[in-house]
């Protein structure tokens, strides 16, 4: 009896100090995206404004239609979704990356938080970005072509998705990055080239069959086809096969991040 | 009940390097304990083995009755810690890592900014609360990262090397602050490599060497046991040849400076008899300043005794 008693106040200690932790550490990420705003949002601003002039304006409007809509309608969707992408990642990579090499994150590792606890608060330090960005530059996207949301829980649940999953992906790049080249890296070579072709500017129908099917390796082609079939209704991919791989992508992810700092990959000696 | 119980403790790191040999110690709840031992000892190791930022190979942890191995995050939110190298978000203000290290331990924000008024005033940092830590000094710092450990008002308070490269009168008001803070029911360990620090603060002490624990009584017992010092004389003259004083180890440190090693059975009135014999003027003297290095000497030459 009295030991139960014992037992349940304990537990409760733990629930707190996890509660407060998390929103401690949520707080944290997202002042730091808001003191830093001129490195965490306007530049997102900036580069899709010149992509809708170039891409959609300029020589868009040379292209035609793609898909049945006019091409910056057809690339409006994908646009938001890199820029999604690249924020959600490079946020949680630079925070973490840099508690790692400034050592504050110990103060997080010697606290008595979960692990799972510390990654849920950078994890939704990069969505709070990724969410935000895609405001910005869905507002952005707004001068220049008309939107609309076609089926707005698929939207909104692939922003979500597709944002925890490269906040995952860039928790992953600081866990086992060792100097600030290591944290490029991945973006230039690895993200950026899979963005690109991950059908953002073009409907893969577009490509051979043969590179068709390389491209199904892709996961971003799926997140940009899941978002652009909410906004515009239209996807190369069924959208049930696209969820599918996308929650996939993020269950691997996060317990791939789970099982790496809890062995102290990266963090610890 | 113990504060902290250490049993068996190993640790290889994956360099293969051999650090910690079976240590054992146990700290009694209240009590001033320091851990001395000279640099690489492996002090450092096993306090981040305590706050788990380093694995142990083997052995068991307990704090206040709570092993690391079924319960850490209970064990961990015991405990504070003021590591010796600053790992402090420099970009952050005094009151923002206080309030955020209080929230990683539970605490809410409203009580944790009274905390942060409370423990910043402890520390003399009130009245730079709002700057970012890159702009304080090193002392500065240190005093900041004490705060940070007080805050969630730890039962076990670690400071590894809190005194390191703080100048003499930070020092003791350091000291002061953790007398104050032991005084009111605090459990204080402390790694150090002065044994004048852990002579003025502590009430036990374990003394590590390459990994092991060689000693681990009161302070008082092993000042006494510190069977030798070395006594510097400074000559009014420079001689060029070494004196004999028969029992004495004596040996040159210049042309004007002699040392000479005295056990606690000998007498240093013999010193100076045999110096006035040899017509050898003193004109001050002074006990050498490094006794951690003669309490480890006079272990050695303990164990070198016993082999034999
Ligand atoms: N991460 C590490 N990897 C390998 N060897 C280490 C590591 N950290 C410390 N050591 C070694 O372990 C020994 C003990 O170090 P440390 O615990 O820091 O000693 P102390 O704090 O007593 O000066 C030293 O020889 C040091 O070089
Ligand atoms: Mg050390």
């Amino acid at each position: 009896m009295m030991n139960n008693i014992i037992k349940n106040m304990r537990i409760n200690r733990l629930v707190r100090i996890n509660l407060v932790g998390f929103y401690t550490i949520i707080r944290r990420e997202i002042k730091r995206v808001v003191r830093i705003w001129i490195q965490t949002i306007l530049p997102p601003a900036i580069t899709m404004t010149l992509y809708f002039i170039i891409f959609g304006s300029l020589i868009g409007s040379r292209i035609g239609d793609m898909s049945g809509v006019p091409y910056t309608t057809f690339i409006a969707p994908g646009l938001i979704m890199m820029s999604i992408i690249t924020n959600s990642f490079g946020n949680v990579v630079s925070s973490f990356f840099s508690g790692k090499l400034h050592r504050h994150l110990e103060e997080m590792l010697v606290s008595p938080m979960e692990i799972t606890t510390i990654v849920f608060g950078f994890v939704s330090g990069g969505l709070f970005r990724g969410i935000l960005v895609s405001l910005v530059v869905t507002i952005v996207a707004l001068f220049f072509t008309e939107l609309k949301i076609t089926y707005p829980l698929i939207t909104v649940s692939t922003i979500i998705l597709t944002s925890v999953t490269f906040s995952l992906a860039g928790l992953l790049n600081a866990i086992f990055a060792k100097n600030f080249d290591e944290i490029s890296i991945i973006p230039t070579f690895v993200l950026a080239p899979l963005t690109y072709l991950g059908g953002v500017f073009f409907s893969i129908s577009l490509l051979s069959p043969f590179w068709q099917s390389v491209a199904q390796f892709n996961p971003i082609l799926y997140m940009v086809n899941a978002f652009r079939y909410g906004m515009l209704g239209i996807s190369d991919i069924p959208i049930l096969k696209a969820y599918t791989i996308i929650i996939l992508a993020l269950v691997f992810l996060f317990s791939l991040v789970i099982f790496l700092l809890k062995r102290g990959t990266g963090v610890r000696n | 009940m113990e504060a902290l119980i250490i049993k068996d403790l190993y640790k290889t790191y994956s360099n293969g390097k051999y650090v910690l040999k079976g240590v054992d110690l146990a700290v009694p709840e209240g009590d001033f304990f320091a851990l001395l031992g000279p640099n690489g000892a492996g002090k450092t190791t096993i306090i981040n083995i305590i706050t788990s930022l380093t694995y142990k190979t083997d052995g068991s942890i307990k704090v206040f009755g709570h092993d690391f191995d079924l319960q850490a995050n209970l064990a961990k939110s015991f405990i504070g810690i003021v590591p010796q190298e600053f790992n402090i978000n420099m970009f952050e203000t005094c009151s923002n890592i206080l309030i955020n290290q209080a929230g990683y331990y539970g605490i809410t924000r409203k009580e944790a900014i009274i905390r942060t008024e409370k423990y910043l005033k402890s520390v003399k940092l009130w009245d730079r609360k709002d700057d970012i830590a890159r702009t304080l000094s090193g002392g500065m710092k240190r005093r900041l990262m004490i705060a940070r450990a007080l805050v969630h008002e730890p039962r076990l308070l670690i400071l590894d090397e809190p005194t390191a490269g703080v100048d003499i009168e930070i020092r003791r008001s350091m000291w002061n602050l953790l007398r104050e803070i032991n005084d009111i029911g605090m459990t204080i360990i402390l790694t150090t490599h002065y044994l004048e620090e852990a002579e003025s603060l502590c009430r036990n002490i374990a003394i590590i060497d390459e990994g092991k624990i060689i000693e681990n009584d009161s302070i008082s017992n092993i000042v006494k046991k510190l069977s030798q010092q070395s006594f510097i004389f400074n000559l009014s003259n420079s001689c060029n040849k070494r004196p004999n004083i028969e029992n004495f180890k004596v040996s040159m440190k210049s042309e004007n400076e002699i040392e000479v090693r005295v056990s606690s059975h000998q007498n240093l009135n013999d010193v100076f008899q045999e110096f006035s014999k040899q017509g050898i003027e003193i004109s001050s003297m002074r006990a050498k300043s490094n006794r951690l290095e003669e309490l480890f000497i006079s272990y050695v030459d303990a164990k070198r005794n016993d082999d034999e």
